[in-house]
C-alpha cells in the first residue's frame, strides 16, 4: 500500500478531526463498552495513582508521516510548543517532586526550543526521556550532533523501530526509513548508548506493522536483539505497543475493512490486571497549547482532563490531578489487551 | 438454519473452544493439553507457531493457516520465516512422495530384465 506523504489534516480527511473520531469510536459498539468493562470487573471508575512521568508533547511537526500516527503528525503540522508554555511547564514543575519529564511529538527535536527546555529540565534536577524517531538525528546537518547532545544531558532515548526488517519499516514509517534508522542507531552506540556501563539507556519501541496485536515483549526482545546484531546494533529495553485505533490507524484500520476485526481483538484480549496498570493513573499528559490529558490518545482525541482537575498547565494543581478520574473511551482497549501497553511497553 | 454456502466459514474459528459443549471432557483435555504444548519451553513460542504454520500447510486447514499467520505475526516472525517454515511443510510432503519412488525401482527392477 502506497505511503501518505500528507497528514490527515492536510488531506481533509475527516477523521482528522477529534469529534469526528470520538464519534466514531463511541458509536461502534464491538460487545460491551469500555465503561461497561471496567464496571463488570470492579475497577470503574478509573482513577489516577499520582504524577510520576509528566509527559510533554511539544509539537505535531514531524520529518516523518508514518501510516499509524496517533498524532496525525507531519511536515505540514506547524502547531508546536512555545517557550512561554514551556517555562509554564517548568514553573509547574518546580514545586513538585515528579521525577521524570516524557518529551514527544511528533519529532520534539523540531521544536526550536527543544535544546532549551531540556538543558532547563536537567538543571532542575529532572530525569529527561525524549522519544527521538531515529531519521530526524539525519534529517539535516544542525541535528547530527544529537546523540551529544542527548549524552551531555544523559537524556533517555526511546525510539520507534517497528520492526529489524527495511519492508515491514518503511511498510509503516516511509520508504527508506529503516536504512536511515539503522545509520542513527549506529550513531547513538557510537557516543556510548545502549552500550552496558556507559549509563546512557537507549530503548526501542516495537508496535506492530498492522492489524494485530503486539506478542510477547521479552520475545520480542530477544529476536530485536539478535537480528539488530547483525548491524553491530546494542539497545536496552524493547518496549512491546499496541496500535490503538486512533487517528492514522484508525483511518488504516477502515480504509481496509479491519475496523471491527481489530476492535474485536481487543475487546476480546481485555485484561483486569493490565487495566490496573494503564499509564494514564501516573502520568500527566501536556498538549503543544499548554492543554492537559490523561495520555497522549486523550490528547489527540481532545479529551480533557475530568471538570474538577485543572485542564491547563497555568492552572496547574498537583492535589487535584492527582485525585482526578480518568476520562475513558472505547480506545483505551488498546491499553488494556493481553499484556497491556504503555509509554513504558507492557503493563501486566 | 441459513444454508452454509462453504464448509469452511472464517467465524468458525471463533466458536472452536464450544466443541466442548458436545463433549465437555475430551475437550477439556484438548484445550489443556492445546496449551501446555504452545507454552514458552524448550523451542520458544516463536518457534512453535513456525512449526504449527508448517504444519498447517500440511494438513491443509484453513482455519489453522489462518490463526497461524496471525500468532506468526504476533511473536515477530518475518515473512521469510514463515514461508521457510512452508517450503519445509512442502519439501516433507514431497518428498514422502518421492522417497516412495524408491519402492517402484524396486518394483520395477524385479519385473524386468
Amino acid at each position: 500500500m502506497k505511503t501518505a506523504t500528507l497528514s490527515l489534516q492536510k488531506r481533509g480527511n475527516k477523521l482528522a478531526s477529534p469529534s469526528a473520531q470520538v464519534d466514531f469510536l463511541s458509536h461502534t459498539s464491538i460487545g460491551d463498552s469500555f465503561e461497561e468493562k471496567l464496571q463488570n470487573t470492579g475497577i470503574f471508575p478509573l482513577t489516577a495513582t499520582g504524577v510520576d512521568i509528566f509527559q510533554v508533547n511539544v509539537g505535531k511537526m514531524c520529518n516523518q508521516v508514518c501510516k499509524h500516527c496517533h498524532v496525525d503528525a507531519g511536515p505540514d503540522r506547524k502547531e508546536i510548543m512555545t517557550r512561554e508554555t514551556m517555562q509554564l511547564c517548568l514553573d509547574a514543575l518546580k514545586g513538585t517532586d515528579i521525577p521524570t519529564v516524557d518529551l514527544t511529538g511528533g519529532a520534539p527535536e523540531m521544536n526550536p526550543n527543544f535544546r532549551w527546555f531540556v538543558e532547563e529540565l536537567t538543571a532542575m534536577g529532572k530525569h529527561v526521556l525524549v522519544r527521538c524517531n531515529l531519521t530526524i538525528i539525519l534529517a539535516n546537518p544542525k541535528y547530527h550532533d544529537l546523540p551529544e547532545f542527548f549524552k551531555k544531558h544523559q537524556v533517555e532515548v526511546v525510539s520507534s523501530l517497528p520492526y529489524f526488517t527495511a519492508r515491514r519499516t518503511d511498510a509503516q514509517r516511509g520508504e527508506g526509513v529503516f536504512e536511515r534508522s539503522i545509520k542513527a542507531l549506529q550513531m547513538l552506540n557510537e557516543v556510548g548508548y545502549g552500550k552496558e556501563g556507559s549509563g546512557l539507556t537507549l530503548n526501542l519501541v516495537y508496535n506492530p506493522t498492522g492489524s494485530f496485536l503486539p506478542g510477547d515483549q521479552a520475545g520480542l526482545e530477544t529476536e530485536f536483539k539478535r537480528r539488530l546484531k547483525t548491524y553491530d546494533i546494542e539497545f536496552n529495553n524493547l518496549f512491546a505497543i499496541t496500535n490503538l485505533p486512533v487517528s492514522r490507524f484508525l483511518e488504516y484500520l477502515v480504509d481496509n475493512d479491519q475496523y471491527e476485526s481489530y476492535m474485536e481483538k481487543l475487546v476480546n484480549a481485555f485484561n483486569p490486571a493490565a487495566a490496573m496498570g494503564v499509564m494514564c493513573r501516573n502520568t500527566l499528559s501536556i498538549g503543544w497549547d499548554g492543554y492537559l490529558y490523561d495520555c497522549d490518545f486523550n490528547q489527540m482525541l481532545d479529551l480533557k482532563l475530568e471538570p474538577n482537575a485543572p485542564n491547563h498547565i497555568k492552572n496547574f494543581d498537583l492535589g487535584k490531578i492527582n485525585n482526578r478520574e480518568i476520562v475513558i473511551n472505547q480506545h483505551c482497549f488498546g491499553c488494556t489487551a493481553g499484556a497491556g501497553s504503555s509509554c513504558g511497553g507492557e503493563t501486566a | 438454519m441459513a444454508e452454509n454456502k462453504s464448509y469452511y466459514n472464517p467465524e468458525d474459528l471463533k466458536k472452536f473452544g464450544k466443541v466442548t459443549e458436545f463433549q465437555e471432557e475430551m475437550g477439556k483435555k484438548f484445550f489443556d493439553y492445546y496449551g501446555s504444548v504452545f507454552k514458552e519451553g524448550a523451542l520458544t513460542a516463536r518457534e512453535k507457531a513456525l512449526i504449527a504454520l508448517a504444519v498447517s500447510h500440511t494438513v491443509q486447514c484453513p482455519y489453522c493457516i489462518d490463526a497461524y499467520s496471525s500468532d506468526c505475526l504476533e511473536k515477530g516472525a518475518d515473512e521469510e520465516q514463515m514461508m521457510e517454515a512452508v517450503h519445509v511443510a512442502v519439501a516433507i510432503r514431497g518428498g514422502a512422495s518421492l522417497v516412495h519412488g524408491t519402492q517402484m525401482m524396486n518394483k520395477v527392477k524385479d519385473l524386468t530384465m
